[in-house]
């Protein structure tokens, strides 16, 4: 019974919990492109082909198995590869990312869930000190193949404390890697390189992205797929002004980009896809071109992600520079619940527009900000 | 002797027991010994009428170690009622020799200037490294913390590497990049060094875990190889401990906690920060036998940690040892150590381990002062040519700053023909079986 009761649920398009689904979602057509395939999806058969392929990789982390994940990523692993491989742990996040980082001295491959990445602070001593610093520490004799994955950032409605993003947080550690994929291109291959990775990655996924569609080609279904670890893609190629994005707000630029275009203006959008190491050669030579840069994020303005594109961007490209580099981020404050100031919160689309027209010099005076 | 009067339960000393029944060692009901310390024993390691008990995880059956071994030993008169052979006997006294001198030389180096940053010295401790590390095999794991020279010492890191290590030369176990609190060997299983209290728990229980993951899903049946976990009587008030407790029972991961419980956190001593200060009894609370004995008795440590090993080896599961302790020099080489009464260190100074066990040895015929003196002359040069070794080595390259951040950096592996496998153009080519 209870089986059919998830089926449904997980027919309806997602978790048990409500969530306000995006009002578009963002799907582009290519020409070539035959299935469509959810991030859900993709970081599922990410994970099943992984653990097929390799006896030592396994999963740890709350309601992975019988509950088939709190977000259905790790649905029907259980049943496949058994208790042994795909634990339920009691909620003990030092414990078991203590447990995952000790396992993966000694060889094993854990893949770390943490139902969202803020339980993650009850376990950041392991994931910096004990896995990030290791092979430092040891002088390369101890490495740690470690993936820690779970839903960063906002969701809905979830209010202050399962809202942060964490990217800013891990991307300042030398030593870890840090991932935010936004298709399912992007889930696949980046889950995959990471757990085929020597050294400990941080997997930021993003739960409202868990239901979105994208198509996908032959070749990302293969199951060899990898994406390089470090490398950002060019999503969309203009020569106005360059959008960085990462993770859901890649959807927000994409939209805004169309929007520009019937404004006259192109915008060039890349998807950062990993934030450490950053790509700062693609995101300069796309600023060398367009000569403006917008960069988008959902997490916090200070010591984000957007200040070291900017100070990355200003140390080697100052004088390509023709105007201001422009930042949005989410708003400095602790996430509020109700809906309307949620929405106030985070970066909308007409955000990025009008921080896009600011910087090709095209806008009014700025409207008042929160 | 206020302090250690919770050691010395004497509740339990009064229960008197008839007989000692062989299903103590089926493993259907978990059992927990106790070989607790009284009085008599402080200043006698080991005697023939030595109280110990033995007690059942859920029954009141209680019954004197020392009858067992006498029963058990008389069958072997040519051993005796020792529990150590001569080669043995000289084996652990030549680690506690070790530990003890080198500990002496750093204090020296660090006056001196050699050595700088936080060191944390384990004189007074040996029993407790020796006594347990010298039952392990070369596969089997030691994972510690902060104050572990001797247990890198013990497990079988060169002295020589380790007084490197301490200098930052390049010839360090770990080149340099880890210090005193951070030594890492990866050939002698030694995982760390971990600066934070606690932090080296759950990473002892994620190696356990491999351990049985390797038996029990990669099918490598001979792997039984056990993880020992070293920290101190302030760990035990952190959260960390008592998951990874949990886990472990509930695991059944080859775990031994061992708790070196010296009384002294820093400054903060173990009553005042502990609500109940037993902590052999947390172990029992989470379904693993809970156990006390005399840190300061390297052969009752290793009589204790056999059995907890051993239990661990055949797959029995965790348990929680508790080894009352005390370290004779201050927290770190930092700290005045002012609050510590000295008739307490008096009192523990008197029950050092190398001496009981001398006395031991001498006592009962193992071996004549002249053999132990030797050994003592024999670790003293050891200790001396390390220091030399460390002084003329180079410091490290400029190089090495930015070695090893990450195992791969660009994340992607390195083939067998040894370019990076993202620029094969061949790499997406399917192998996986879905």
């Amino acid at each position: 019974m209870w089986g059919i009761l998830r089926q449904k649920v997980v027919a309806g398009g997602g978790s048990p919990l409500v969530r306000i689904r995006p009002a578009v979602s963002a799907l582009r057509s290519y020409s070539s492109a035959a299935k469509e395939m959810t991030v859900r999806d993709a970081l599922n058969s990410a994970l099943d082909e992984e653990m097929s392929a390799d006896p030592k990789v396994f999963l740890m982390g709350e309601e992975v198995g019988e509950y088939q994940g709190a977000y259905k990523i790790t649905k029907g692993l259980l049943d496949k590869y058994g208790p042994d491989r795909v634990l339920d742990t009691p909620i003990t996040e030092a414990g078991f990312t203590g447990i995952g980082v000790g396992a993966a001295y000694y060889g094993l491959k854990p893949v770390v869930e943490f139902m969202t990445f803020n339980f993650s602070m009850q376990a950041i001593d392991h994931i910096i000190n004990s896995a990030a610093k290791s092979n430092y520490m040891s002088a390369g004799q101890i490495n740690v193949p470690i993936v820690f994955r779970g839903p960063n950032g906002a969701a809905a409605g979830v209010g202050a404390q399962h809202s942060h993003c964490y990217a800013a947080w891990y991307s300042s550690c030398p030593g870890l890697k840090v991932l935010t994929p936004y298709s399912s291109e992007d889930a696949r291959g980046l889950l995959k390189a990471a757990i085929r990775d020597p050294d400990p990655v941080v997997f930021l996924e993003n739960e409202l992205l868990y239901g979105e569609s994208f198509p996908v080609s032959a070749e990302v279904l293969d199951s060899s797929f990898c994406l390089p670890i470090g490398k950002a893609k060019i999503e969309r190629e203009g020569k106005d002004v360059t959008i960085t994005a990462f993770s859901k707000m890649v959807g927000f630029s994409l939209k805004a980009a169309d929007i520009l275009a019937k404004e006259g203006i192109s915008a060039e959008v890349i998807n950062l896809r990993s934030i450490r190491p950053l790509d700062r050669a693609t995101i300069n030579a796309s600023v060398r071109k367009t000569n403006r840069l917008v960069t988008v994020e959902e997490g916090f303005p200070q010591h984000g992600i957007g200040a070291e594109i900017c100070t990355s961007v200003v140390e080697e490209s100052f004088g390509y520079l023709d105007a201001p580099v422009e930042r949005i981020s989410g708003a400095d404050v602790p996430m509020p619940y109700a809906a309307n100031l949620e929405r106030l919160a985070v970066p909308q689309v007409e955000d990025i527009v009008r921080a896009a027209k600011r910087a090709c010099y095209r806008s009014m005076p700025m409207a008042a900000a929160a | 002797m206020s302090s250690s009067t919770f050691f010395s339960s004497s509740s339990i000393n009064t229960i008197k027991s008839s007989c000692f029944t062989t299903e103590n060692h089926s493993s259907i009901i978990p059992t927990s010994s106790f070989l607790g310390s009284t009085h008599k024993l402080r200043f006698n390691p080991l005697t023939a009428n030595s109280p110990t008990r033995f007690i059942k995880n859920r029954q009141t059956h209680i019954v004197a170690v020392s009858d067992v071994k006498q029963k058990q030993l008389k069958s072997t008169p040519f051993v005796g009622n020792l529990l150590i052979t001569k080669e043995e006997g000289l084996e652990l006294y030549e680690d506690m020799i070790l530990g003890r001198t080198f500990e002496d030389m750093c204090a020296q180096m660090y006056y001196r200037g050699k050595m700088f940053g936080f060191v944390h010295l384990y004189n007074g401790q040996e029993a407790v490294s020796t006594g347990f590390i010298k039952l392990l095999k070369q596969q089997d794991c030691v994972v510690s913390t902060y104050r572990d020279h001797v247990h890198a010492l013990s497990k079988g890191v060169p002295a020589r590497e380790v007084m490197s290590e301490l200098f930052g030369k390049t010839t360090g176990c770990v080149r340099g990049q880890g210090g005193s609190m951070h030594m890492f060997s990866k050939e002698h299983n030694l995982i760390g060094g971990f600066a934070f209290i606690g932090e080296g728990i759950p990473i002892a229980t994620g190696t356990a875990f491999t351990s049985k993951y390797n038996r029990d899903v990669l099918k490598q049946a001979d792997c039984d190889h056990v993880t020992l976990a070293f920290f101190g009587d302030g760990t035990c008030n952190n959260g960390q401990f008592f998951e990874c407790l949990n886990m472990a029972a509930l695991w059944k991961l080859p775990i031994v906690f061992v708790v070196e419980n010296n009384l002294w956190a820093i400054g903060m001593s173990h009553e005042r920060a502990t609500s109940d200060p037993e902590i052999w009894k947390k172990g029992p609370a989470f379904g693993m036998p809970g156990v006390h004995v005399d840190g300061m008795d390297v052969l009752k440590v290793r009589e204790v940690a056999k059995e907890a090993v051993e239990r661990a080896r055949r797959g029995d599961g965790p348990t929680l040892i508790e080894c009352e302790t005390y370290r004779f020099r201050g927290h770190s080489l930092a700290d005045p150590d002012e609050l510590r009464d000295p008739s307490e260190k008096a009192h523990y100074a008197a029950r050092d381990p190398i001496t009981a066990l001398k006395k031991y040895m001498i006592e009962n015929k193992l071996a004549n002062e002249g053999e132990l003196k030797a050994i003592e002359k024999k670790i003293d040069e050891l200790v001396e040519e390390a220091v030399e070794f460390a002084d003329a080595s180079p410091h490290p390259d400029r190089s090495q700053l930015l070695q090893n951040v990450f195992a791969d950096p660009k994340g992607f592996g390195i083939g067998p023909d040894g370019r990076y496998r993202c620029e094969d153009p061949k790499f997406t080519q399917g192998t996986a079986h879905v």
